[in-house]
């Protein structure tokens, strides 16, 4: 039964970033089935993040129309969420969708002072980008420009 | 060990609430698009970790108290930030010093809270750390840029920085909760991240051309709930629309 709850959840599209669904963001934590009721726990990106309801709202609705009457969605905090969570078919999609993946893995530890880190451009493939701003039009992105096809793009940062 | 707990847990949460709140004044109003949204940014990651906080202090606190009740209900002698966050914004010299004298406390203190013995804290310390880490990083180099940029960068940062030393020492001021706590594992030794606080402001400092000024006198009382004279404004604004409409919803 979690099996095809897990087969829903792969179609409820992240609020924030449409194009990745929040399997694919690693949002969802755990599924468990307890007789008629569902339990999913799902985890923050970032502590702030106002996409948590509409996830919840979201879940709640596709399980739902699904025929499941009884749905329970948990929020963890721990382990908390980083950006290695992130299915590799979710990065996949975030490169096509103009969005450069998280490069590397878990949070940048060369912070106070570590040179900021050469992503790729997501349209022209360059190396040559410069960081414009540590944060983004979301909390869990970068503002980035591509010194070659002079794009600006947002960089999903590693957390 | 119960009631220190929870005003301990309010210290945190209050330091992020409020200072989260001060840097939303900023929203629309920064230097440049970039860094509007960076302010705007940093003040939801503070909001986010105030909601953790809130959220614990609810569940010690018990009965029908909520998150929303702990940050829209209490007066102002119950809260217990310290006095740095509650300080008016000024130019953005003195919102990014003031912020880095703050972000790099917290990031020492929120390391250390990683191994806390209160496991509640623990798991929100590792939540926070990630995102504290990128906010000290960000002021620090704003204060660099400012400080070592123009003559009338540097003279604004400079100005700022004299006129927020004295808010700092309550950063580091252990009172009787920090102590009991302490003992049992779950609080940070402050004594300890002043060591570090001071090794990293003073090298950032230099490479601003930035002068340290001289320890004298320090204020304090916001850890117990005697605040300065702004803090008032800051709750009449927050808390304005909950007081008013007890049943607003979004």
């Amino acid at each position: 039964m979690t099996e095809a709850i897990w087969k829903i959840l792969k179609n409820v599209a992240d609020p924030e970033i449409p194009v990745l669904t929040v399997v694919d963001m690693g949002v969802v934590r755990e599924v468990e089935v307890e007789d008629q009721k569902v339990i999913v726990s799902i985890t923050p990106t970032y502590s702030g993040c106002p996409a948590m309801n509409e996830i919840e709202s979201n879940i709640q609705w596709a399980l739902e129309e699904a025929g499941y009457n009884e749905v329970e969605i948990k929020t963890l905090i721990s382990p908390p969420w980083t950006t290695d969570w992130m299915t590799d078919e979710g990065k996949a999609k975030l490169q096509e969708y103009g969005i450069a993946p998280p490069e590397g893995s878990s949070a940048d530890k060369s912070v106070l002072f570590g040179e900021a880190k050469k992503v790729m451009c997501p349209r022209c493939k360059s190396r040559n980008t410069t960081m414009v701003s540590q944060f983004g039009s979301t909390a869990c992105k970068a503002l980035y420009k591509c010194e070659d096809c002079k794009e600006p793009f947002d960089y999903f940062k590693c957390l | 060990m119960k009631a220190q707990l929870l005003e301990y847990t309010l210290r945190l949460g209050d330091n992020a609430l409020i200072l989260g709140q001060r840097l939303g004044e900023w929203c629309g109003h920064g230097p440049i698009l970039e860094q509007d949204i960076a302010l705007s940014n940093i003040a939801l990651d503070q909001l986010g970790q105030a909601r953790m906080l809130m959220q614990y202090a609810a569940e010690q606190k018990g009965g029908d108290y909520t998150e929303d009740k702990m940050a829209f209900l209490r007066p102002e002698t119950e809260y217990h930030n310290c006095l740095l966050v509650e300080l008016e914004n000024g130019d953005w010299g003195k919102t990014i010093v003031r912020q880095f004298l703050f972000d790099t406390y917290n990031y020492f203190f929120y390391s250390a809270l990683l191994n806390s013995t209160d496991n509640r804290l623990k798991e929100i310390a590792h939540k926070a750390i990630k995102e504290i880490t990128y906010h000290a990083q960000w002021s620090a180099e704003w204060v660099i840029r400012l400080g070592d940029g123009t003559e009338e960068s540097h003279q604004r940062a400079q100005t700022a920085l004299n006129d927020l030393w004295e808010w700092t020492g309550e950063l580091f001021s252990m009172d009787a909760i920090d102590e009991a706590l302490l003992a049992e594992g779950i609080a940070v030794n402050l004594t300890d991240i002043k060591v570090q606080w001071d090794q990293k402001v003073n090298e950032i400092l230099s490479l601003a051309t930035l002068e340290r000024p001289e320890d004298g006198w320090m204020q304090s009382g916001g850890k117990q709930g005697e605040h300065s004279e702004y803090l008032g404004y800051v709750l009449a604004v927050m808390q304005h629309l909950p007081r008013m409409y007890p049943e607003a919803t979004w």
